[in-house]
């Protein structure tokens, strides 16, 4: 590793112009990445992370404006590079891999036809055996039977082998550099676990790739180099095992301490300050358990901090004050009823072919008043359908649900609407679940029960608002004016409104910056010790469900295949095939943060 | 999406600073003004129906600024009273098929299969005839006249807006918040009136401001043709036709008459599609 850099980045500024004035989305990133080495580059939503991986292809957009002292790549400076130049140099040097395949691949083309097309746009295509190399390309990513796949259409593939076939477009032309923006998020953890070893192997074989994430667990299995971006800043670099052990940027030790862990006794996650970066200063000052005027009035300059590694933080060395966690005064209580019963419920869907499938098969299990229940499986294993079918949105083929005792899977909405309050929903996407025209009063306040003044019915709101940890200065707001953080909180309030039994979450806080999940997760476990609220937690995130849940059921093929205590399923899974998805799960080594107990702290300003 | 990226400190490119607004603006304006007109035409001449012969079929003068008709009418004065039966029959039945077009829509969108199905064949059928020759069909049924003309204007564009509002209406109905209340047990009419309607209506509003246009258009065929309010009242389209008698004599008389509602259309259809935009690009953000 002693050779040049393959790509060597100094300086590299990207600015937007918007409406409000410009928008400095990257300020002075330094990168260097080396051949059969893989650098990482984290952060949370809106870092800035996605438009360094652009500008580094050219794609920066036509609003941007982009900016490098340096910016070299096998040798060639790409600062005056014309827009034909950046084609030939994308697709042939530098392979990119998006996050969502299904919307990069062309729903009309056979992926056969996606992978050749890479090799003919850069006339690397041999018109003799050009489905042997296609095929020859599929197989090297992974995908199986690639002589039956390469003739299909997108639609008819998993969503892990679509990402396989754009891997495969993506190294069809032998590129020396791999961009890949978060190219697992979406993918479910075996598949996912597949994909990363796909990865793995091509940096082993010599490929260079620049992976774009926000999850850390993926970036430790992954990556030799770490770059911690945060509002547009590399604050701390790296190489990935001396920087994810022992982090020097509060911000990095703060991500890391969010994520929940799957392994080990459930943990109370920190809870950090969220809020939008400073201006002036250091960035994460507003966020910072250590920021003191200094941090306030001067950005802090890159400084070395061991070797190999970089950090923008004055603090670095201090002693980290323990931050606060959402530690559980009590734990809820759960008591022996059962609030939801499935009994034996089936439910079966005719496929376009005509041949039928089964999305949910004979499940049975009750969920108890104050309990939390995860559900967890790959998509496609009938979780959602099956809390849809609590939520009695659909009717299920065979077998009942009785809520309180009472039968809850009638045929006839109306002998079940006057109940309808007793079970909420929050489901992944809160603002698609909000009237676009109604402001956050209207929203929450629809909920609240009962005829009331409309002074009342604030007030009523602004409490459920309090409740979630939201001001009352939102109340007038419109929901897509608020951060994705705000919006589970009010689909939260919107839930608690009609003082419900149980509520359904379904993927709540997979759309979520760690540290905002964290701060939803503690507002869940909040919210049930003192609302005694159930909930049936659906997620395919089993750290989330170790730190949640009481108890789990793992779904596969539509069939539970084991339920019991959270503790006991994940520290000795019983059936094969939980074992297969927790040995799936990445990992981080982050025995600092397991290790620390977890004081009682002020929580102010803190749900 | 591939134009290069700059580097080095260039300047930041300029936001393309809407150059249509001030056509828009100019639009809305005239859209406005004639609407200030059939509300008030008092307010801009007088005598839209005193005779002079002897100053008949006179080319622009001082008194008259767009000169005289074959009667000796003042052009100015009688175009603008006739901006209001103009309108009512373009606005008019724009308001009725709009109505009558959302309770079509939505009956056909939340009514059931048979319903549904049975509803969108119609409106299938009913718009598989030119418009205007759907409204020559009712007028022929039901007789010439200011109301009979809206009546059938009202008939030929329901049809268009029953589909854009069951096709609308199916969206909502799917949505996670029509889902977020039924499951806060609120009724079925309920829902329709405090979550769907109002979701199903807002687009509307900009498609019925462009079929203004398209509805006055229709109109103004019907009035040219005889079948809208009878003479003497002054109305663009029977302007129009009236003034083609007398071309030979003064080709101003067809010119302005025909300038009103080539305006009148456009400064609808600009503003309607300008809303459009608007609205798209919230929906966008």
């Amino acid at each position: 590793m002693t050779e040049a850099p393959l790509l060597e980045v100094a300086g590299l500024s990207v600015d937007f112009a918007t409406r409000r004035g410009v928008v400095r989305a990257v300020r002075d990133v330094d990168l260097s990445l080396r051949a059969g080495e893989c650098l990482a580059v984290v952060g949370e939503s809106g870092s800035g992370k996605s438009v360094t991986a652009r500008a580094l292809l050219g794609l920066a957009g036509t609003g941007a404006r982009v900016r490098a002292r340096t910016l070299s790549f096998e040798g060639r400076d790409l600062r005056r590079l014309s827009g034909r130049e950046w084609r030939r140099l994308r697709g042939r040097r530098i392979g990119y891999v998006l996050q969502d395949a299904l919307t990069s691949l062309d729903p009309l083309r056979r992926v056969g036809h996606e992978v050749a097309e890479a090799l003919e746009v850069h006339g690397l295509a041999d018109r003799d055996d050009l489905d042997d190399q296609v095929i020859g390309l599929l197989a090297e990513a992974g995908v199986p039977d690639p002589d039956v796949r390469f003739l299909q259409y997108p639609h008819e593939l998993s969503g892990g082998l679509r990402q396989r076939a754009l891997i495969a477009s993506a190294i069809a032309a032998r590129p020396s550099l791999l961009v890949a923006d978060e190219p697992t998020t979406a993918l479910d953890v075996t598949v996912q676990a597949q994909v990363l070893d796909l990865l793995r192997a091509r940096v082993r074989a010599g490929t260079a790739v620049l992976l774009i994430s926000h999850d850390l667990a993926v970036v430790a299995r992954l990556a030799d180099q770490v770059s911690v971006i945060y509002a547009g800043l590399v604050v701390e670099r790296g190489p990935a095992d001396a920087l994810l052990r022992a982090p020097a940027h509060p911000y990095t030790a703060d991500l890391l301490a969010a994520v929940p862990a799957v392994d080990g006794p459930a943990r109370e996650l920190p809870l950090v300050r969220t809020g939008p970066p400073a201006a002036g200063g250091c960035p994460y000052a507003p966020r910072c358990a250590l920021a003191d005027d200094r941090c306030r009035a001067e950005p802090p300059p890159p400084v070395p901090y061991g070797p190999g590694r970089e950090v923008r933080c004055f603090h670095a060395d201090r002693e980290r004050p323990v931050p606060a966690s959402g530690a559980a005064a009590a734990p809820p209580r759960v008591k022996d009823h059962a609030v939801v019963s499935v009994r034996g419920v089936t439910k079966r869907y005719r496929s376009p072919g005509g041949s039928w499938r089964t999305a949910v098969d004979d499940v049975s299990f009750d969920l108890r008043a104050g309990e939390a229940l995860g559900l967890v499986g790959e998509s496609g294993s009938g979780k959602s359908t099956t809390a849809r079918i609590v939520l009695a949105e659909i009717a299920p083929d065979a077998g009942t649900v009785l809520l309180d005792g009472e039968a809850w899977s009638v045929p006839r909405e109306r002998d079940r609407r006057a109940r309808r309050s007793r079970i909420q929903l929050v489901d992944q996407d809160p603002l698609s679940s909000f009237d676009p025209r109604f402001t956050v009063e209207r929203v929450v306040g629809e909920a609240v029960p009962g005829r009331m003044s409309r002074r009342l019915r604030r007030d009523r709101v602004a409490g459920l608002l309090a409740e979630v940890g939201l001001d009352d200065a939102l109340l007038d707001r419109r929901p897509a004016q608020l951060s994705g953080g705000q919006r589970q909180r009010v689909a939260l309030a919107r839930a608690l409104a009609p003082r419900p039994e149980v509520i359904v979450c379904d993927e709540p806080v997979s759309a979520l910056d760690v540290t905002v999940q964290a701060q939803i997760l503690a507002l869940l476990a909040r919210l049930r010790r003192e609302a005694g609220v159930a909930l049936l937690f659906i997620s395919h995130d089993l750290g989330v469900v170790r730190q949640v849940c009481d108890r789990v059921a793992v779904m596969k093929d539509g069939a539970l295949v084991e339920t019991g205590d959270v503790a006991d399923v994940f520290r000795a899974p019983r059936a094969a095939y939980t074992a297969e998805l927790l040995a799936a799960v990445p990992r981080i080594d982050v025995g600092w943060t397991t290790e620390r107990a977890a004081p009682a702290m002020n929580l102010e300003g803190l749900p | 999406m591939t134009a290069p990226a700059s580097y080095g400190p260039a300047a930041l490119p300029r936001l393309r600073v809407g150059a249509a607004q001030a056509g828009v603006a100019l639009a809305a304006a005239f859209f406005a003004l004639v609407c200030l007109a059939a509300l008030a035409p008092g307010l801009f001449a007088h005598g839209p129906d005193q005779v002079n012969p002897a100053l008949a079929l006179r080319d622009p003068m001082p008194g008259h600024p767009l000169g005289t008709d074959q009667l000796g009418r003042d052009v100015l004065a009688r175009l603008v009273f006739g901006a209001r039966p103009s309108l009512l029959v373009g606005v008019g039945s724009t308001l009725l098929a709009g109505l009558a077009g959302s309770a079509w829509g939505l009956l056909a969108a939340l009514g059931g299969r048979l319903v549904g199905e049975a509803a969108m064949r119609l409106a299938d059928v009913l718009l598989s005839f030119p418009a205007i020759l759907m409204a020559l069909l009712v007028v022929a049924v039901l007789g010439p006249g200011t109301r009979n003309a809206v009546l059938a204007i009202t008939v030929a564009l329901a049809p268009g807006f029953a589909r854009v509002v069951r096709a609308q209406a199916l969206v909502v109905r799917g949505s996670a918040y029509v889902r977020a209340a039924v499951n806060l047990g609120l009724t079925p009419g309920r829902i329709l009136l405090r979550h769907i309607a109002p979701n199903v209506v807002a687009p509307l509003l900009i498609l019925a401001t462009i079929n203004v246009g398209t509805a006055l258009i229709a109109g103004a065929s019907l009035c040219f043709l005889g079948l809208g309010p009878q003479p003497p009242a002054p109305e663009w389209g029977a302007m129009l036709a009236q003034a083609r008698d007398y071309l030979d004599a003064s080709w101003t008389l067809a010119l302005f008459p025909g300038a009103a509602i080539t305006l009148t259309v456009m400064s609808a259809t600009v503003v309607g599609r300008a809303l459009q935009a608007r609205y798209e690009g919230r929906e966008a953000g």
